[in-house]
């Protein structure tokens, strides 16, 4: 049967057939003769690490950048794609991986500026409300994006695609910020347009997912096609193995180190959020003590950016003695000074945050580094030192990258988490707090950066991380701790955790303990 | 009671170029773009709409040259900011010095010369009432239209299709490009349009408020129409109360002055810009709201190619 089904698709004409498709960047060659088909209703997986064209051969498709060479034929026809527009007149849709929506504008709004020639926005809401009801994706057209949680967002960017009956739906890292709940009705919805006959591209190096989700699966190599397979019949390491092209081993905690002394004590830390629409957090208590890794699960928006407002000193807390840094009270300490205790801190937001994205690597690395590095003398910048630092980082770190001096929001996400993390890691901190340590990060970097933590740890750094990513947590963490709602569940040794009850924290479910024993247990007895 | 009526209505004629200006200000802030410019292109519009209806003899081509005036300045801040990328506040800070500068030397030959000012629209039976009549209805084109290009502006930003696509330009200049929609373009288009509406402020200077025309007779007036923007929370209503306000308190200083009570003249002058400010403050005391209307793009230069 299904043989049959392939024969009857190889005479069809793709829906869409790249051939030859070339791109160079200044420094680069972001895409290399790359050939790729996909058949009409298929799920395609494009792989990839950070950096090896994907996201180019997806805008190439989408009309917003221009292939140097190559042909692109549309339902058999030769076509050269000019813009965006045209893209969508001609059936292709795309969801981004960074929203592209406008924050101060209504649902209706947001989507009637995805089409073309929208119909007036009372019809428009009628007709949101039908996409909706078709694929199950409920939305309030009068609400403004800024009020909705990430996941509601990413349904607002696929119900404005749908609206345009896409025939290919291009999803560029779709579940990156969505919680596994979520990205589970995400592939109901998938799956179900696939079988209305749209084909959809879906772009992830999260090999579990397209092993699920996807019918093939193209994986490429800076800038090139290395392989075509099936990704259900191929194993994740597999998979991972053709995405980076040598066999890598991942790292994991090796159980039982001794605990030193507590190097990071928050006691009773209580605080307002700061954002608009954040979570204040309630008598949070945790210690972090020497060589060890303290794991923080949670979905996001539960007072992960209140925490780590807090932890890092950008907001001061109530009382001096909320946070202890090497045993010295430091709650009332600003960022600087708290650095000068021993504290490193990698936030959530790589660019902004964690970075100038228009400022060089080298002037990036001194802004944490200058002291703990020795980068002034006198009050005046030595810039030799902090370009050898910042080379160092680079190195060490293998970020792919235009140099010293190219511009920090000129690299990809990938390789400038692993540029902060390595900023911060090679100053050898006391204690180092670190939010999502690998988030859009590919495999091998991912291991690579778990491998750097389990360094620094053995080597006697407390670690603090907050991250969604629970598999990350449970492989390099000693113990783990819950956040749901502002409150903080008690530390467990991670060795001894029980997923099902982790997982019903994370839900909000924790709070009373008849309850979590008897769920906890329903959801052991169904996972046997 | 004839007194207050004629107080009333130089409140009207002070607040007019205000409202011109700050109208074609906040559309162009709308889509992202900060022309600090405006003095500059309101006082090139006054001088070119003075030179024109003078030397032709009409006043209708005379604020057209205005309008196209003020609109050719926003063309060369255009080029200069969208096409070569250059940045807006040093741009638009010299467009201002620029135009203050050429108007005096184009304006040189023409100091001291009178001009009629602007006929007022002699509406048949409403004209004539008393003192409703010459308040509301005993004013100039320019004066109806400044007010009529408020209802219209709130129209085109929250009805159309095109000022839809205007304000997701100010408010993410990226994702509106990803989304196919034109960024340059809207933004020269805007561009234009605020040039205009700056020129035809400086129009009502020259040809009506003070029919002469006499070097930089602006007097700052761009700078308070930027500013009305920024306090009006980016909303043209307010827009409309601000440079009432603004034009009502000028005018009444005026008067306190005439009665020569003790307080310093100064002071006095003052007292326009602080209440206008302090009004605006009170009303826009949400700061969530204000932060929503705000353009999120405001001044940032748009690079198409990421």
């Amino acid at each position: 049967m299904a043989e049959q089904d392939g024969m009857a698709e190889q005479d069809r004409p793709a829906r869409l057939q790249l051939s030859g498709i070339s791109k160079q960047f200044p420094g680069c060659l972001a895409n290399d003769q790359v050939d790729l088909a996909l058949a009409p209703g298929e799920i395609h997986a494009l792989l990839g690490e950070n950096g090896a064209g994907k996201s180019t051969l997806v805008k190439i498709i989408y009309g917003v950048l221009r292939a140097d060479s190559g042909e692109i034929h549309w339902d058999g026809q030769p076509v050269s794609i000019a813009s965006p527009s045209q893209a969508r007149r001609m059936g292709i849709a795309m969801v981004f991986q960074h929203f592209s929506l406008f924050e101060s504008m209504t649902v209706a709004e947001n989507i009637a500026l995805g089409l073309d020639h929208g119909p007036d926005l009372d019809r428009l809401a009628a007709q949101v409300g039908e996409v909706g009801r078709r694929y199950g994706l409920t939305l309030e057209p009068e609400r403004v994006v800024h009020d909705l949680s990430v996941g509601e967002r990413q349904r607002v960017e696929i119900v404005r695609c749908l609206m345009q009956n896409p025939r290919l739906l291009i999803m560029d890292e779709p579940t990156s910020v969505l919680t596994p709940g979520e990205a589970e009705s995400l592939f109901k919805t998938l799956r179900q347009l696939a079988d209305e006959g749209c084909t959809i591209l879906y772009i992830s190096h999260k090999l579990q997912e397209i092993r699920t989700l996807c019918d093939r699966a193209t994986v490429m190599r800076a800038g090139r096609i290395v392989a075509t397979c099936d990704p259900r019949h191929e194993t994740a390491h597999d998979l991972a193995r053709l995405m980076i092209g040598e066999d890598f081993s991942r790292a994991s905690k090796t159980a039982g180190g001794t605990r030193g002394a507590a190097r990071l004590q928050v006691r009773g830390l209580s605080m307002a959020a700061a954002a608009m629409h954040g979570t204040p957090i309630t008598h949070i208590e945790f210690e972090v003590a020497a060589g060890e890794i303290l794991a923080i699960a949670g979905v996001a928006g539960n007072g992960q950016n209140t925490l780590l407002a807090a932890l890092s000193g950008e907001q001061l807390c109530a009382s001096a003695g909320d946070i202890r840094i090497e045993g010295q009270d430091a709650g009332d300490l600003g960022p600087r000074r708290r650095r000068r205790l021993g504290l490193a801190f990698v936030p959530e937001e790589r660019l902004g945050h964690g970075a100038v994205p228009e400022m060089s690597l080298a002037d990036n690395a001194l802004l944490t580094g200058y002291e703990r590095q020795d980068l002034l003398s006198r009050g005046s910048i030595m810039f030799s030192r902090t370009r050898d630092y910042a080379q160092r980082i680079v190195q060490s770190f293998q970020v792919v990258s235009g140099g010293v001096g190219s511009h920090a929001g000129s690299l990809s996400g990938g390789n400038l988490q692993k540029f902060i993390i390595g900023r911060e890691l090679l100053q050898k901190p006391k204690v180092l707090v670190v939010a999502h340590p690998t988030w859009g990060v590919d495999a091998g970097a991912a291991a690579a950066i778990h491998t750097a933590l389990l360094d620094l740890a053995g080597q006697g750094t407390a670690i603090l991380i907050v991250s969604q990513d629970l598999d990350e947590l449970l492989q390099i963490s000693d113990r783990i701790a819950v956040l749901s709602d502002g409150r903080l569940s008690e530390c467990m040794l991670t060795a001894e955790a029980d997923i099902g009850r982790i997982g019903l924290l994370m839900g909000g479910h924790g709070r009373s303990e008849g309850d979590v024993n008897d769920a906890g247990g329903e959801r052991r007895a169904a996972q046997t | 009671m004839e007194v207050l009526a004629a107080v009333l209505i130089t409140v009207v004629g002070a607040a007019t170029p205000l409202l011109f200006a700050a109208v074609g200000e906040l559309v162009v802030e709308k889509s992202g773009v900060l022309n600090l410019g405006v003095e500059g292109m309101m006082v090139l519009g006054a001088v070119g709409a003075f030179a024109v209806t003078l030397t032709t003899g009409s006043a209708t081509i005379g604020i057209l040259a205005g309008a196209a005036a003020g609109a050719a300045m926003a063309l060369v801040f255009a080029l200069l900011t969208l096409t070569l990328l250059a940045n807006q506040v040093a741009s638009g800070l010299a467009l201002t010095i620029f135009g203050i500068g050429a108007s005096a030397l184009i304006g040189r030959s023409f100091v001291g010369m009178p001009v009629d000012r602007l006929p007022q629209l002699d509406l048949p039976g409403l004209s004539g009432l008393a003192i409703v009549g010459p308040l509301l209805f005993g004013h100039d084109a320019l004066v109806y239209l400044s007010i009529l290009s408020i209802p219209a502006t709130i129209w085109f930003l929250e009805r159309s299709r095109a000022g839809l696509v205007l304000r997701s330009i100010g408010e993410n200049h990226q994702a509106a490009h990803a989304l196919g929609h034109p960024v340059i373009m809207v933004r020269y288009l805007a561009l234009l349009f605020g040039g205009a509406m700056a020129g035809l402020g400086g129009a009502y200077l020259s040809l009506a408020y003070t029919p002469m025309w006499a070097e930089n007779m602006t007097a700052g007036r761009g700078w308070i129409a930027l500013a009305l923007v920024v306090f009006a929370t980016w909303r043209p209503g307010r827009l409309l109360l601000g440079a009432y306000l603004f034009g009502g308190i000028t005018v009444a200083q005026l008067h306190v002055q005439g009665f020569g009570f003790a307080i310093p003249a100064q002071f006095l002058s003052m007292l326009p810009y602080l209440a206008t400010i302090a009004a605006l403050v009170a009303i826009s005391a949400d700061g969530t709201r204000a932060r929503l209307n705000a353009p999120a793009s405001l001044g940032r230069i748009f690079h198409p190619e990421t």
